[in-house]
C-alpha cells in the first residue's frame, strides 16, 4: 500500500535525521584520527581518573537508589498508609526539575553559607566540590527509575502468593526474599539499567556541584566539556565515544531485559 | 449461603514489610534527597525579600531567556507529538526488516549523555547551526523524542482493531478512520507524552550548553542563564530564576496528573 510506505518512509527519515545520523557521525569523527590516537586520548591520567570517578559515583548512587526504590515501590503499592499520593508526587519531581536547579539546590543546602554549610565546614566535612556532592546530585536525578519500573510489576503480580507465604508462617523478610523479589527481579533489573545510564551520563547537576578539579572531581561528562572548551576537539570526541559505547551497551541490555520484564 | 469470599469476610493483612516503618523510611529518604534541597532553593530565592526576587526572576534578560525557552519547548513538543505518534504507528502497525533494532534505537536519547548529544549535533551540523536558534531546536528535538513515542506506543498496541475494521467495512477511508477512531483513543497518551517532553525541554541543559552559544536575547535558554548566574556567584539571582523554572515544571506535572486521571476515567 502506497500510503503505508509513505508513512514508513517519513518515520524512518525523521528517526534517521534526528537520531541515527548524529550518532554515526560522532563515531566516525572519533575514529578519523585513528584508533591509536583515540586510545591514547582515553588513557591519559585525567581520562582514567575521570573514568574511575564516574564508576565510583555510579557504584554508590545506583545501589542506594535500588534499595530505597524497591522499598518506596512496596510502600506505594502494598501499604495503605495515608500520604502515599504525596510520596508518589515527589518521586516524579526529579524528572521535571532542571539539572541546573538540582545542582544549585545542593549548593544552597551544603555549600558555603547554605543551610548546613557552615556546620559541615566546622566539622571538616566537605560536600560541595567533592565526591559526596557529586553522589548526592546523581542520586537525586536517578530517584524515579527503579520505583517507576518496580511499582507496575508489583501491582501486576498481586499479593496472593505473599498472603499464602504469610499464612504458612513466613516472616516479612522471608516473604520478600523468597516470593516478592524473584517476581520483580526483571523490573528491578530494568530500573537499574536506566539508573546506571543516567548516573554515568549526568552532566548538568554534577557540573554545578563538582568544582571541576582535574583528577579529583572531574567525571567523564565533565571531561568531554572541558576538552571541547580547551579546543581539544579530538579528545572530546574520544571521551564522548567512550560514553556513547556505554550508552549503546545500555540499550542492548534494555532490549534483552525488556521482554523478560513484561512476561514476568 | 453464608460463605463470603475470605477477602470480604476479613480484611487481608498487608504483607511485604512495607507498613508504617517502610513509609517512614521512604518518606525520610525522599525528603533528604529531593525535598530538602528544593526547599533550600525556595528559601534562598526569598531571602533578599520579594522585591529582590521579582527583580532577579523577571529582569529583561531573564524574561527574554524564559520566553525563548518556553516558545522553543512548545514548538519542539508539537513537532515531536506529531512525529512521535507517526513513528509509534509505524512501529506498531507496520512490518519491515530491522524493526526490532529501530525500536531499540528509540531509547538512545535516554541512554546517551546529554553533553555527548550536544557535541554530536555540533559535529554533524557544525557551523551551519552552531550558536543559532536552530541548534537549540535540534537539541531539544533529540532529547525529547522518546517521551512522545514511548507514551503512544503501548496504547496503540492495546487498541482494539475491531472498531477500525467496522469503520472500514462501512466505507470510511484510512484518513477518516485515523481521525475519528484511532486519534481520539490516543489523545490522552499524546498529551501525557507531550507534557513529559515539554517538561524535559524546559529544563534541558547538557545538550544545549555547548551548541547554543548562550547569546543573551537570542539563543540563551533559562537553564543556561541560571548556570551562568551560579558561575558568576549571583546565587540569589540563580535561585529566583530556578523558582520560576521549578514552578513551570510543577504546573506541568500537576496538569499531567489531572490528564492521566481524566484518561483513566474515560478508559473503562
Amino acid at each position: 500500500m502506497a500510503s503505508r510506505l509513505t508513512l514508513r518512509a517519513i518515520a524512518l527519515a525523521y528517526l534517521g535525521a534526528v537520531l541515527l545520523v548524529p550518532v554515526a557521525v560522532i563515531l566516525y569523527r572519533t575514529l578519523e584520527p585513528g584508533v591509536g590516537e583515540v586510545w591514547a586520548s582515553i588513557t591519559t591520567p585525567a581520562a582514567i581518573s575521570a573514568f574511575w570517578l564516574t564508576v565510583t559515583v555510579t557504584a554508590i548512587a545506583v545501589p542506594l537508589n535500588t534499595v530505597f526504590g524497591i522499598l518506596t515501590a512496596l510502600v506505594l503499592v502494598r501499604s495503605r498508609v495515608r500520604g502515599r499520593r504525596f510520596l508518589e508526587a515527589i518521586i516524579d519531581l526529579p524528572f521535571a526539575v532542571s539539572p541546573v536547579v538540582i545542582g544549585l539546590s545542593l549548593i544552597l543546602l551544603y555549600g558555603r553559607g547554605g543551610w548546613f554549610g557552615d556546620e559541615l565546614a566546622d566539622a571538616g566535612i566537605q560536600i560541595i566540590f567533592s565526591l559526596p556532592g557529586i553522589v548526592l546530585a546523581t542520586i537525586f536525578v536517578c530517584v524515579p527509575f527503579v520505583v517507576r519500573e518496580v511499582a507496575p510489576v508489583l501491582r501486576e503480580i498481586g499479593d496472593d502468593q505473599e498472603q499464602a507465604a504469610t499464612t504458612l508462617g513466613a516472616n516479612a523478610w522471608q516473604t520478600f526474599r523468597r516470593i516478592t523479589l524473584p517476581s520483580i527481579r526483571w523490573g528491578v533489573a530494568y530500573g537499574v539499567i536506566l539508573s546506571t545510564a543516567r548516573a554515568v551520563g549526568e552532566f548538568g547537576a554534577v557540573s554545578v556541584v563538582s568544582g571541576k578539579i582535574a583528577g579529583e572531581t572531574e567525571t567523564l561528562t565533565l571531561l568531554v566539556e572541558k576538552r571541547f572548551q580547551n579546543f581539544d576537539v579530538a579528545g572530546a570526541y574520544a571521551a564522548s565515544a567512550l560514553l556513547a559505547v556505554i550508552a549503546l551497551t545500555t540499550l542492548l541490555a534494555m532490549t534483552l531485559v525488556h521482554p523478560r520484564k513484561d512476561s514476568a | 449461603m453464608s460463605a463470603l469470599p475470605a477477602s470480604v469476610a476479613r480484611p487481608r493483612p498487608r504483607v511485604g514489610g512495607a507498613g508504617a516503618i517502610g513509609f517512614g523510611i521512604a518518606t525520610l529518604w525522599l525528603s533528604v534527597i529531593v525535598l530538602l534541597p528544593l526547599a533550600a532553593v525556595v528559601d534562598r530565592s526569598l531571602a533578599d525579600g520579594l522585591g529582590a526576587f521579582w527583580d532577579a526572576a523577571f529582569s529583561r534578560q531573564a524574561v527574554a531567556a524564559l520566553r525563548f525557552t518556553v516558545l522553543m519547548s512548545l514548538i519542539v513538543t508539537a513537532i515531536n507529538a506529531a512525529f512521535g505518534t507517526l513513528i509509534a504507528w509505524v512501529l506498531v502497525r507496520d512490518r519491515f526488516p530491522g524493526k526490532k533494532v529501530l525500536n531499540a534505537v528509540i531509547d538512545l536519547p535516554f541512554a546517551l549523555p546529554t553533553i555527548v548529544a550536544g557535541l554530536t549535533l555540533l559535529a554533524l551540523y557544525g557551523d551551519a547551526i552552531a550558536f543559532t536558534k536552530w541548534a537549540v531546536l535540534l537539541a531539544m528535538l533529540f532529547v525529547t523524542l522518546p517521551f512522545c513515542i514511548r507514551a503512544v506506543q503501548p496504547v496503540l498496541m492495546e487498541l482494539d482493531r475491531e472498531m477500525e475494521e467496522a469503520a472500514a467495512s462501512l466505507g470510511a477511508s484510512g484518513a477518516t478512520i485515523f481521525r475519528r477512531i484511532v486519534l481520539p483513543n490516543l489523545v490522552p497518551a499524546i498529551v501525557s507524552g507531550g507534557a513529559l517532553a515539554f517538561a524535559r525541554a524546559v529544563g534541558e541543559f547538557g545538550s544545549i550548553v555547548l551548541i547554543s552559544g548562550n547569546i543573551p536575547f537570542d539563543t540563551q535558554v533559562t537553564s543556561v542563564y541560571a548556570f551562568k548566574q551560579i558561575e558568576s556567584d549571583n546565587i540569589g539571582g540563580a535561585a529566583a530564576v530556578s523558582i520560576v523554572l521549578l514552578t513551570l515544571s510543577l504546573a506541568i506535572l500537576v496538569a499531567l496528573r489531572l490528564v492521566e486521571r481524566w484518561g483513566a476515567r474515560h478508559d473503562g
